[in-house]
C-alpha cells in the first residue's frame, strides 16, 4: 500500500488490513496541482456577476430604497430586494445544525424592514462583469432611520433595551412564552440533584465570571454561490458547502420551489468549520438568475465573510462549583448567555449540554440563555458552543484545584464520567475514553517533563463532544478491473473521501487505492446531512460498511448462479475471497474480488452496493490538553512553547487526519485562546474585519503540536469510530488560561486573553 | 476596482510631468503594495498610476566612500536586506525591511513606499529618524531634501505636494561607536501592523558613555516621532538603569495614541516605554 507516512498501525487496528493505515487522500493530486474546482472557478457561457450592497449601520430601520440609478446603468441586468422574494412564512426548517423560521432564514440573507447588523445584505445586482456590479450598488439609495444598537449580551437582556425583534418573546422549555417581547430567544435548564445540599458539602466553593468574544471559524475560502435558473423551472446551483441538502432544502422554499426542482452541486470546499452549513449567497444568485434568465455568480470578499457570515457566539458566562478537600466536586450551578447574533439560534443548549460533560457531579444547575444582538447571525463552529461553556467550567476545576493544592489532572480523574454516568440533560454514556485520556496525558513525556524558567508555565483541560450521526448515503459499483467508485452525498472537507474509502475497503477486503470516492450533486446520492458534528466518517463509515455488505452479498449470490450452487453455500471472506462449495470433481471453487469483477458483465450484469442508513447514536469523544507558555511580562504575549493533545478517536481511521484534526482543533483553540476577536465601536461597526486585524494565528505562533491517539472502540459502530474533528478545539482556551496563571498568577475572565488584557490584569491594572 | 491608467516613466522629469498633468487622481506607483490595496478597496481615488520603478535614480542602493548610504526610494525591501553592506554598516535598517508585509510583499514594497504611504505604525520610518536620513524630492520646481522626522505630517499625508514624489534617501556614515535597533510589538509572530514600534540610535564613546543618540516611536501619535527627551535621557553618561527608565519615561510621555482594534492608549504608551527600553539595550550591544 502507497503510504502518506510509513507508521506501523495502532496496537487497536493491527487486525485490520486499511484501517489504521495511512494511505494518500484520493482528492491529493487535484487539490496538490490547483486542478480541483472550488465555488469561484465556476465559470458558464454567458454567466453574469452578481454583488451585494450590505447595511452601513448595526441597527436600522429602512425606510426606502431606490434601485432605480442602478438599473438604468449600462450592463446591469437586474437588481433585488428582500420585496422581490416570495413572502416566507414563519414555518422551521432544518439548516443543518439547527432549525430556524423561515422567515429569519430569508431575512437574514436579503434583509426586510430592518437592518440588523453592519453588513447586512440590504441589496444585490447582477450585471455583465463585476466592475459594473460594483458600480452599480453604489447608485442605490438607501434612507436608514438608525436606532440603538443592542451589542453586549448583559445589555439586551435587560428590561427597556431595544429591541431587535417586536415579536420576539422569551420561550421557555415548557413551551411557554414571555409576556413582553424580549431579546432573549430562549431559557434552557438542566439539572440534577440539589444545588443547596451540594454546595453545604462543599469545602471551598468558586464562583467566577467569563466574558468570551465572538469568533470566526477563518476558512481560507470565502463564501460564493452561482445559479443557473432554466425555462423550465428547474434551478442548478453550485456552491462550496457542507452540506448540498441543506441548501437544496432552504433555497426551496425561499424562491416557493419544490426541493425537486433544485439541484445542488456541492463544489471542492475550502474550509467550513461549521460556517459553510447556512445559505447566504445562493438564494441571491437563484433569484437574480430567476430575473435575467442567465446563470449568476456571486462571490464574498473576505470583509463580508467577515462583517455577515455567522461566526461563534460571545459569551457572558458565571460558574459556581464547590468541591470537598479531597477533590470531589459536589455541586455546580452553571449560567451561560451567549449572543446569537441578529437572530434566535446560538448553540447555547449544545453549550449547556457540554458544559460539565467530563465529571460526574451529583448536584448540578446549568442555564441557558440565547440572546438577539446586533451582530451577524451565528453560525455553527467546531463543537458549536462548547469550547466557551467548557471554558469556564473547566478554568473554575483548574481554580478549584489550585485552591484545594491538588494535582489539577488528579481531580479530574477523581471526577471523571465513565460508562453509567449520567448528565444533567439526561443522557447516559455508554463506553467512554475519558479516563483513558486523562492516564494518557499522565503518562505523557509532557506530564512527566519539567517545567524551568521564569515566566513559564503549565496548563491542562479536558473537552467532550458528542458525536452525532443522522442520514447518509452510498453506493458503490464494481468495475470489471476490481476497481470501485464509491458515491458520496457528504461534501469532504477534512480528508473524508479517504476515511470512507478506506471503510469500504476493510469491509470489501481490497485496498484503499481501489476505491475511487466522488461527491456528487443532491440528484444523484441518497439525502445526505451535513458534513458536520463529527458525524461524516461515524455515519457515512456506516453508509460505506452496508454498501459493502451489500456488494459482498451480491456478488456471493453472482457466485453461486456461476457455479450453479445454493448462495447460502457461498460465503464472502473478508480476504476478499469468494468461496463455493466443491464442484463435482471435488475441486474446491473460489474467485478473487477481481477474478469475479472481470466476469459480473457477462453473467448478468453489473454490481451497485448501496446504503442509506440514519444512526440516532452517537460517538462521545474526549480530550485532554497540556499545554506550556511562557508570558512576556512587559508586553503582555503569551508563547506557546509546548503543546500534547491526546484525544480518543475511538478507532482512528487515517491516523494521520486524525492528528490533522487534533492539531487543527489546537489551532483555532489557541486563536480563541489569545488574539482572535470580534472588535466592535460604540456604533456596531466591526472595526478588524479582515485577516490582518482579524488575528487567527500563523505558523510561526504555534509548536509542533504533539498527538496522542487513545483508541477506545465505540461499541455503536463496526469499525469503533466516534468521529474526531471537533472535540480538539475545546480545551485550548482553559488550559492556556491555566498556564497563564501558573507562569504569572493571574486568572484570566476574557477571551482572547489578548496582550492587551493582560496588560490590562497586570502591569496597567492599578492605574 | 476602478479602471485606472497605467504609465511608466523613464526618468524623473518624465515622472514628474505624469504626476503634474494626472493632477489629484495621480499616484506614483513603486511596489505597490499600499496604493494598489486602496485603489481596488477604493479607499483612495487614483486614477493614473504613474510608475516610478523603471527609473534608474529611483531603484538601487549606493555606497559612499565616506560610508554614506543612498537608497533609490522604490527599491525593494528584498534588495535592502539582501545588501551585505547595509547588513554590516546599517543592520537597523535589516531590522525594519526584513518586518515590513511578509516575504512576498518585501519583494515590491520599498522604504520611500513605506515613507510616503505615511502610516503613524509604518515599519520603516523609526530607523529613517534615527538613522537622520534625507529624503529627495523631485517636482515642477526642481528638488529640494526633507528630513525624514519633518516629511510625514498626519496618518497617510506628507509634505509632498502636486507633482512630487520621492527619489532616494541619503543617509549619513555611521560614526564609530554607533549601534541601532528598530523593534516593533505586534501580538503575533508575524503578518500584522506594529501596536507600537521604535528605534534607537546612540554613539558610545570610549568610556562608555553615550555621546550622542536618537529615538523614534511609532503608531502611537499621528505621526511616527522624534523623542528628542528620551535621546537627553541617556546621553552624556554610561547607561545605566536609571537612564533607561527615564527614557522610556520619555517616550511614554510623548506618546498621544488613539484606541482601535490593534491597541488602546495605555497599551501604546506602555509599550512605548518598554519597546524604548530594549530598543536602547539592543542598539548599545550593537555599538559596544
Amino acid at each position: 500500500m502507497v503510504t502518506a507516512q510509513s507508521k506501523p498501525q495502532s496496537a487497536e487496528t493491527e487486525k485490520y488490513n486499511v484501517i489504521g493505515t495511512r494511505p494518500i487522500r484520493h482528492d491529493g493530486v487535484d487539490k496538490v496541482t490547483g486542478a480541483a474546482q472550488y465555488g469561484a472557478d465556476l465559470n458558464l457561457p454567458g454567466m453574469l456577476a452578481g454583488r451585494v450592497l450590505r447595511s452601513p449601520h448595526a441597527h436600522a430601520r429602512i425606510v426606502s430604497i431606490d434601485t432605480s440609478k442602478a438599473e438604468a446603468l449600462d450592463g446591469v441586468l437586474a437588481v433585488i430586494t428582500n420585496a422581490d422574494f416570495p413572502r416566507a412564512s414563519d414555518e422551521v426548517i432544518d439548516t443543518g445544525e439547527g432549525t430556524a423560521q423561515l422567515n429569519w432564514v430569508l431575512d437574514n440573507v436579503i434583509a426586510s424592514d430592518k437592518v440588523l447588523y453592519k453588513g447586512h445584505a440590504v441589496a444585490a445586482v447582477a450585471a455583465t462583469d463585476h466592475h459594473i456590479a460594483e458600480d452599480a450598488i453604489e447608485l442605490i439609495e438607501v434612507e436608514y432611520e438608525v436606532l440603538t444598537p443592542v451589542l453586549d449580551v448583559r445589555d439586551a437582556m435587560v428590561d427597556g433595551s431595544p429591541l431587535l425583534h417586536e415579536s420576539l418573546h422569551t420561550g421557555e422549555m415548557d413551551g411557554s412564552k414571555s409576556d413582553n417581547p424580549s431579546n432573549t430567544a430562549s431559557h434552557l435548564q438542566f439539572t440534577k440533584g440539589d444545588l443547596d445540599t451540594g454546595f453545604a458539602d462543599a469545602d471551598v466553593v468558586i464562583e467566577r465570571e467569563f466574558e468570551t468574544s465572538m469568533a470566526h471559524q477563518g476558512y481560507i475560502e470565502p463564501h460564493n454561490g452561482s445559479a443557473y435558473y432554466r425555462a423550465d423551472g428547474t434551478l442548478d446551483i453550485w456552491t462550496s458547502t457542507q452540506g448540498a441538502f441543506v441548501v437544496r432544502d432552504s433555497v426551496a422554499p425561499l424562491l416557493q420551489l419544490s426541493p425537486s426542482q433544485v439541484k445542488v452541486t456541492p463544489m471542492e470546499i475550502g474550509g467550513g468549520f461549521g460556517g459553510k452549513i447556512p445559505v447566504y449567497l445562493e438564494p441571491l444568485a437563484a433569484l437574480l438568475s430567476q430575473k435575467t434568465g442567465r446563470p449568476v455568480k456571486l462571490t464574498m470578499n473576505r470583509e463580508e465573510v467577515l462583517l455577515a457570515t455567522g461566526p461563534t457566539s460571545g459569551t457572558y458566562m458565571r460558574v459556581r462549583m464547590g468541591a470537598k478537600r479531597d477533590g470531589t466536586i459536589t455541586a455546580a450551578d452553571v449560567h451561560l448567555a451567549f449572543e446569537a447574533g441578529a437572530y434566535p439560534g446560538s448553540p447555547v443548549g449544545a453549550g449547556a449540554m457540554c458544559a460539565l460533560a467530563p465529571y460526574d457531579i451529583p448536584n448540578q444547575r446549568i442555564d441557558g440563555y440565547d440572546v438577539v444582538v446586533n451582530k451577524p447571525k451565528t453560525a455553527a463552529y467546531r463543537a458549536p458552543g462548547a469550547p466557551q461553556s467548557e471554558f469556564a467550567t473547566e478554568s473554575v476545576l483548574n481554580e478549584l484545584a489550585e485552591e484545594l493544592g491538588l494535582d489539577p489532572l488528579e481531580m479530574r480523574l477523581k471526577n471523571a464520567c465513565e460508562e453509567g454516568a449520567q448528565r444533567a440533560d439526561g443522557f447516559t454514556y455508554g463506553v467512554i475514553g475519558n479516563v483513558e485520556c486523562l492516564q494518557a496525558a499522565q503518562e505523557s513525556p509532557h506530564w512527566q517533563s519539567e517545567l524551568e524558567g521564569p515566566n513559564r508555565g503549565r496548563g491542562i483541560a479536558q473537552g467532550f463532544w458528542f458525536n452525532i450521526g443522522f442520514e447518509s448515503s452510498a453506493y458503490a459499483q464494481v468495475n470489471g478491473d476490481g476497481t470501485v467508485p464509491l458515491v458520496l452525498g457528504s461534501t469532504d472537507i477534512g480528508g473524508t473521501r479517504a476515511s470512507l474509502a478506506m471503510q469500504l475497503a476493510e469491509t470489501l477486503g481490497i485496498s484503499a487505492e481501489d476505491v475511487r470516492p466522488h461527491v456528487v450533486d443532491t440528484n444523484s446520492v441518497g439525502y445526505t446531512q451535513v458534513t458536520g458534528g463529527s458525524r461524516t466518517t461515524f455515519a457515512g463509515g456506516w453508509a460505506a460498511y452496508e454498501t459493502a455488505m451489500d456488494i459482498r452479498r451480491q456478488m456471493e449470490e453472482r457466485a453461486a448462479q456461476i457455479w450453479e450452487c445454493d448462495a447460502a453455500d457461498v460465503s464472502y471472506g473478508d480476504d476478499a475471497i469468494i468461496r463455493g462449495p466443491q464442484d463435482e470433481d471435488g475441486n474446491d471453487q473460489q474467485f478473487t474480488f477481481k477474478e469475479l469483477a472481470g466476469q459480473l458483465v457477462t453473467s448478468g450484469g453489473h454490481i451497485v452496493g448501496r446504503a442509506d442508513v440514519n444512526k440516532t447514536s452517537s460517538g462521545p469523544a474526549f480530550a485532554t490538553h497540556i499545554v506550556d507558555v511562557e508570558v512576556d511580562p512587559d508586553t503582555g504575549k503569551v508563547d506557546i512553547l509546548r503543546y500534547t493533545a491526546v484525544q480518543d478517536a475511538g478507532t482512528a481511521i487515517h491516523p494521520a487526519y486524525v492528528e490533522g484534526q487534533m492539531q487543527g482543533g489546537v489551532a483555532q483553540g489557541v486563536g480563541m485562546a489569545l488574539n482572535e476577536e470580534y472588535y466592535y465601536d460604540e456604533s456596531g461597526d466591526l472595526k478588524n474585519a479582515s485577516l490582518l486585524d482579524y488575528r487567527m494565528p500563523t505558523a510561526l505562533d504555534l509548536p509542533m503540536i504533539e498527538t496522542n491517539i487513545v483508541e477506545v472502540p465505540n461499541p455503536g459502530h463496526p469499525y469503533g469510530v466516534r468521529g474526531v474533528g471537533e472535540v480538539p478545539i475545546i480545551p485550548p482556551a482553559p488550559a492556556v488560561r491555566a498556564a497563564i496563571a501558573n507562569a504569572i498568577g493571574v486568572h484570566m475572565s476574557e477571551l482572547p486573553m489578548s496582550p492587551r488584557a493582560i496588560l490590562d490584569a497586570t502591569v496597567l491594572d492599578d492605574e | 476596482m476602478q479602471a485606472v491608467k497605467y504609465a511608466r516613466a523613464g526618468s524623473v522629469e518624465e515622472a514628474v510631468s505624469l504626476l503634474q498633468d494626472g493632477g489629484d487622481g495621480a499616484r506614483p506607483l513603486a511596489g505597490g503594495t499600499d496604493v494598489i490595496v486602496q485603489a481596488r478597496e477604493r479607499t483612495r481615488d487614483i486614477d493614473l498610476f504613474v510608475d516610478i520603478k523603471h527609473i534608474p535614480e529611483v531603484v538601487g542602493i549606493s555606497h559612499g566612500d565616506d560610508g554614506s548610504l543612498t537608497i533609490g526610494a522604490a527599491t525593494p525591501c528584498y534588495q535592502i536586506y539582501g545588501d551585505e553592506t547595509i547588513a554590516a554598516n546599517f543592520p537597523i535598517l535589516v531590522d525594519s525591511t526584513s518586518l515590513i508585509g511578509g516575504t512576498a510583499i518585501q519583494g515590491r514594497a520599498s522604504l520611500g513606499g513605506n515613507l510616503c504611504n505615511s502610516s503613524p505604525a509604518a515599519d520603516g520610518i523609526p530607523s529613517l529618524i534615527v538613522l537622520e536620513a534625507q529624503v529627495e524630492i523631485a517636482g515642477p520646481n526642481g528638488r529640494r531634501t526633507v528630513a525624514v522626522e519633518d516629511f510625514c505630517t498626519a496618518p497617510g499625508r506628507n509634505v509632498l505636494e502636486s507633482g512630487e514624489f520621492a527619489v532616494s534617501l541619503h543617509f549619513p556614515a555611521p560614526a564609530e561607536g554607533s549601534g541601532a535597533r528598530f523593534l516593533r510589538f505586534i501580538p503575533r509572530n508575524e503578518m500584522d501592523i506594529a501596536v507600537t514600534n521604535a528605534a534607537t540610535q546612540l554613539r558610545l564613546d570610549g568610556d562608555g558613555n553615550v555621546t550622542w543618540a536618537r529615538v523614534s516611536v511609532g503608531a502611537v501619535a499621528p505621526t511616527p516621532l522624534l523623542v528628542s527627551e528620551a535621546a537627553d535621557a541617556i546621553v552624556g553618561q554610561p547607561l545605566s538603569e536609571e537612564t533607561i527608565a527615564a527614557a522610556a519615561a520619555a517616550s511614554s510621555a510623548a506618546a498621544i495614541p488613539i484606541t482601535d482594534m490593534r491597541g488602546s492608549i495605555r497599551q501604546r504608551v506602555h509599550l512605548a516605554g518598554v519597546l524604548t527600553e530594549r530598543t536602547i539595550r539592543q542598539a548599545a550591544e550593537r555599538a559596544a
